[in-house]
């Protein structure tokens, strides 16, 4: 092949010729493109068959029927009752309908467009030479010259304080680029957000005589969750149950009897969290030690918490200890009471850090 | 004469086209264009459906942006969704609500942005196999294979970003688990964490405005780039193709771009965008007002991500709880399976078509493809890669699978964890005798012919079967056996041409029918031969 178009791309093209017709032009040209047009097969070569025509017949069909459907999409879209009401099977119907009237229109043009070229357009094989590999050694030697002619002329060499004072510069410029995004966005993760207070990482809402909240703000009485029951709380403080408080949201357990001795018993191997439980009540920090996510499932006949997200689990009767999947660290437990009005309070903040670990944690 | 002073419609185009080649010089690369030659296979679709569904997602994205306001501010919904009204939510989310139901034909836009985006990294990593398993990354094409890890990539952050949008219940989730991924990142960690949220998640508010600039214009712009330098270089330095008859490496055979070609892109290209229109508008995904506002405390069972991300959601889930902590300082478990094994498997991609071809001390550019078969190393390694994506994907929902198959869900960690390291050399092996089978089978029929399913029973009471020999035979009825080329050995009758053609037509032939075939499932009864010549065919088949 490559032979051939050497060749002919040597012979122009004769486009003048009266005896040319336009497909030898046509041809010609891909020549003298590389391209050699082997076969050429129009699939119906005396015009209008049998065959010919019920082809014709089909893509018309299919274009139409695109027209069809694009236009009940169009009516469907203006017409349709659209506003969502979860009891009319016709607004519920909206959306399907546009999906069903946009996708008949896309897939009849798709297969009429198809048919058209695979059944209709002369089918043809062409073969077009590569080129591969480097340019020509002529190329390359005079790119080559006139690289290191420019790097000559530019005198690095002759002149290296020019080299070494553009590097100076450059750098403290790029320097220019980085230090607006870097110390735009830049924040210090301990910075307190309140005076006074401790690094977000370590600290959550909680302190001494913070009371334990219902979402709604309610505060909760130690008679209003039965044994075996759990009871998610935030901390009664301003927006204590929203994301501003993402580190505080705290699981409240009321074990039964034997369940709750049994934690007393475990309890002598954390000192820390001794006085923490109040009766046969413990709360521990809802959010997961491994990643984050809200260990919320929470398994009465084993005692455990389990985090949907990964599956770490956690004894409640040893101080949530994690006893399978990736999670490491226990959920720290919340130091809980009840006041003398009755209801549930922290003693102060917890004593480990919650959530996630981080590279400063010890 | 009158200076005539209508404007002549049929010397138009001639006119127009004059006009544009006195400024352009285009007549030349213009028929360069049109002329040049693509070859056809299905397997060259793959990368066409992700460059397409690109496409769906820029229209359908451009749309989403007229409406969704990714504020972090706090709002209470009054929409049209009677049960999450009066719930205190951020404005990112009860815009997507908006978008959902009080945006006439905003909801099929959403669903068809999310059919498409998952359309998108499905068709980049069926491509990307099949670059793989063919060899088509070897010399010319590695940096095309660089580019296209980094568009897997891309594509993942998009999606990921996209996805943390809506800031509903599953998508927080998952943020927050990327909060704690960021956080997991030794010395720098809690300092990239709180730089990147604007303090203790979930921040000051500046992070989905971020993530909605990232997703809208950053990442889009770069892969758009990339997308154009990939194409670009296919162009340039024109499609591999299978071997066959009159293909080799240094010709392409196949059709000119125009019209046939070009025509048949542009039909699939249609093709494509209805499949995702009718998912969009049939299927319903990522309902997000089902799962609600995104809050700290809330999550349900069986929260998984989009698909693409969850071989990290199952290595995280399989990795083994160990920390490392030291002279005060920790690192993580979060850290190994989702920065550094990520990592890890893109390197050894990346380097990949580097490694074999310094294996196989091959240094000539390949544009010829090769199959799977032939290359059996290679193909089982892929396996290999392969079996460990599914498994870490697989264990990314496997309390979804321990729920409906009623297993222990540790029973489940702990299969994933030793199907990790047992499955893959597993993979390795079988796919490694496959190719080797299917070697063997080419070669076979190569030699001995095509089986006929004719049985045929000797004089002296043994039966054979009666075997097609694809070349001619010599004097004692052996065929001459053929070298085998790449690619496929026909090893049916029917692929010979033995069945006559299809008799055209739907309902009542179009056309005549060809004369009556002859079909060699019925050779005649009287056989003319000698006995002796009988047996040596028997022998030789």
């Amino acid at each position: 092949m490559t032979q051939t178009h050497e060749h002919t791309a040597t012979t122009p093209i004769d486009a003048d010729g009266a005896d040319k017709t336009r497909w030898e032009i046509v041809r010609e040209g891909a020549r003298e493109d590389g391209i050699e047009i082997v076969h050429y097969e129009p699939p119906f070569p005396v015009p209008g068959t049998k065959g010919e025509r019920r082809l014709q017949r089909v893509v018309a069909g299919m274009f139409l029927f695109t027209g069809l459907c694009a236009t009940a999409f169009v009516v469907i879209y203006i017409f349709w009752p659209w506003e969502y009401n979860r009891s009319d099977t016709m607004s519920n119907l909206y959306t399907p309908m546009l999906g069903l009237t946009m996708g008949l229109a896309l897939t009849t043009v798709g297969l009429g467009v198809m048919t058209w070229g695979k059944k209709l357009i002369p089918r043809e094989i062409s073969i077009q030479s590569r080129h591969d590999g480097a340019s020509t050694p002529r190329d390359r030697q005079v790119i080559t010259s006139t690289l290191l002619y420019m790097g000559d002329e530019l005198g690095l060499k002759r002149r290296p304080m020019l080299g070494l004072s553009l590097l100076a510069g450059l750098a403290p410029l790029g320097a220019v680029v980085a230090a607006p995004l870097i110390g735009g966005m830049i924040e210090d993760p301990h910075k307190p957000t309140e005076p006074g207070g401790g690094s977000p990482l370590t600290t959550t809402a909680w302190a001494d005589k913070v009371r334990l909240t219902r979402k709604d703000g309610t505060p909760i009485r130690p008679e209003e969750v039965s044994a075996g029951g759990q009871i998610t709380v935030f901390p009664g403080v301003p927006h204590g149950a929203t994301n501003q408080h993402a580190d505080s949201p705290t699981l409240l357990i009321h074990l039964r009897a034997e369940d709750a001795d049994e934690l007393r018993r475990n309890l002598h191997r954390y000192p820390e969290d001794e006085g923490s439980v109040w009766g046969n009540f413990v709360a521990y920090s809802k959010i997961c030690t491994h990643a984050g996510c809200p260990a919320s499932l929470y398994e009465q006949q084993t005692n455990r918490l389990l985090c949907p997200c990964h599956q770490s689990q956690f004894l409640i009767t040893d101080n949530a200890k994690p006893i399978f999947g990736p999670a490491t660290r226990r959920m720290p437990m919340l130091p809980i009471t009840v006041n003398d009005e009755g209801v549930f309070e922290a003693t102060s903040d917890f004593k480990s850090p919650i959530g996630p670990g981080f590279w400063e944690r010890s | 004469m009158r200076k005539r002073r209508k404007v002549d419609l049929r010397a138009m185009p001639g006119a127009s086209a004059n006009a544009i080649d006195e400024r352009f010089q285009v007549a030349r690369p213009l028929r360069g264009l049109f002329n040049k030659v693509f070859p056809d296979h299905w397997s060259f679709l793959l990368g066409e459906i992700a460059l397409f569904s690109f496409i769906v997602l820029l229209l359908t994205g451009t749309f989403l942006t007229l409406f969704f306001d990714p504020s972090m501010e706090e709002v209470v919904y009054n929409g049209s969704y009677a049960p999450l009204r009066g719930v205190p939510m951020s404005r990112a989310y009860e815009s997507t609500l908006e978008l959902s139901f009080d945006v006439r034909g905003g909801l099929i836009m959403r669903q068809m942005h999310h059919w498409a985006a998952l359309l998108f990294m499905a068709a980049i990593l069926i491509h990307m196999f099949r670059i793989f398993f063919t060899g088509a990354f070897r010399k010319p094409r590695e940096l095309n294979w660089v580019i296209g890890i980094l568009l897997f990539w891309l594509g993942f952050t998009e999606g990921f970003a996209g996805y943390s949008l809506p800031d509903d219940g599953l998508s927080g989730t998952g943020l927050r688990i990327a909060h704690a991924i960021m956080l997991s990142i030794p010395v720098a960690g809690s300092w990239v964490a709180s730089s990147i949220f604007g303090g203790e998640f979930p921040g000051n508010g500046v992070f989905l405005p971020r993530a909605y600039i990232l997703h809208v214009l950053l990442v889009p712009g770069i892969l758009l780039a990339l997308i154009g330098i990939h194409v670009g270089l296919v162009f340039k330095q024109m499609h591999t193709q299978w071997p066959g008859p009159g293909r080799t490496n240094r010709n392409v055979v196949g059709e000119r771009m125009f019209p046939r070609y070009a025509i048949k892109q542009g039909g699939f290209f249609m093709l494509v965008f209805a499949v995702v229109a009718l998912m969009g508008g049939l299927f319903s995904i990522n309902p997000i007002w089902l799962f609600g506002p995104y809050e700290a405390a809330v999550v349900s069972a069986a929260s998984q991500p989009d698909w693409y991300v969850m071989f990290l959601d199952g290595s995280t889930r399989l990795f083994p709880p160990w920390e490392i902590r030291a002279l005060g300082y920790t690192v993580p478990p979060l850290f190994w399976p989702t920065v550094v094994l990520p990592g890890i498997l893109t390197m050894l991609a990346v380097a990949y078509p580097f490694w074999e071809a310094r294996k196989t001390k091959d240094n000539r550019p390949h544009n010829l493809l090769q199959r799977p078969r032939d290359v059996p190393v290679r193909t089982a390694l892929g396996a290999m890669a392969i079996t460990f994506y599914i498994v870490l994907t697989i264990s990314g929902g496997n309390d979804v699978v321990a729920e409906t198959f009623d297993i222990s869900l540790n029973a489940m960690t702990w299969a994933g964890r030793v199907g990790l390291f047992v499955l893959p050399p597993l993979g390795y092996y079988v796919a490694y005798r496959a190719c080797l089978g299917l070697q063997q089978h080419d070669r076979e029929v190569l030699a001995h012919g095509v089986e006929t399913g004719i049985i045929r029973r000797l004089p002296d009471g043994r039966f054979i079967e009666v075997h097609q020999p694809l070349s001619p035979v010599d004097d004692h009825g052996h065929p001459t056996e053929l070298p085998y080329s790449g690619w496929v050995v026909p090893k049916k009758m029917n692929r010979l041409g033995a069945l006559g053609p299809a008799i055209r037509g739907f309902f009542y032939p179009i056309e005549r029918p060809a004369e009556a075939p002859v079909s060699p499932g019925h050779p005649p009864v009287t056989s003319e031969r000698p006995r002796d010549q009988l047996e040596d065919a028997g022998r030789s088949s």
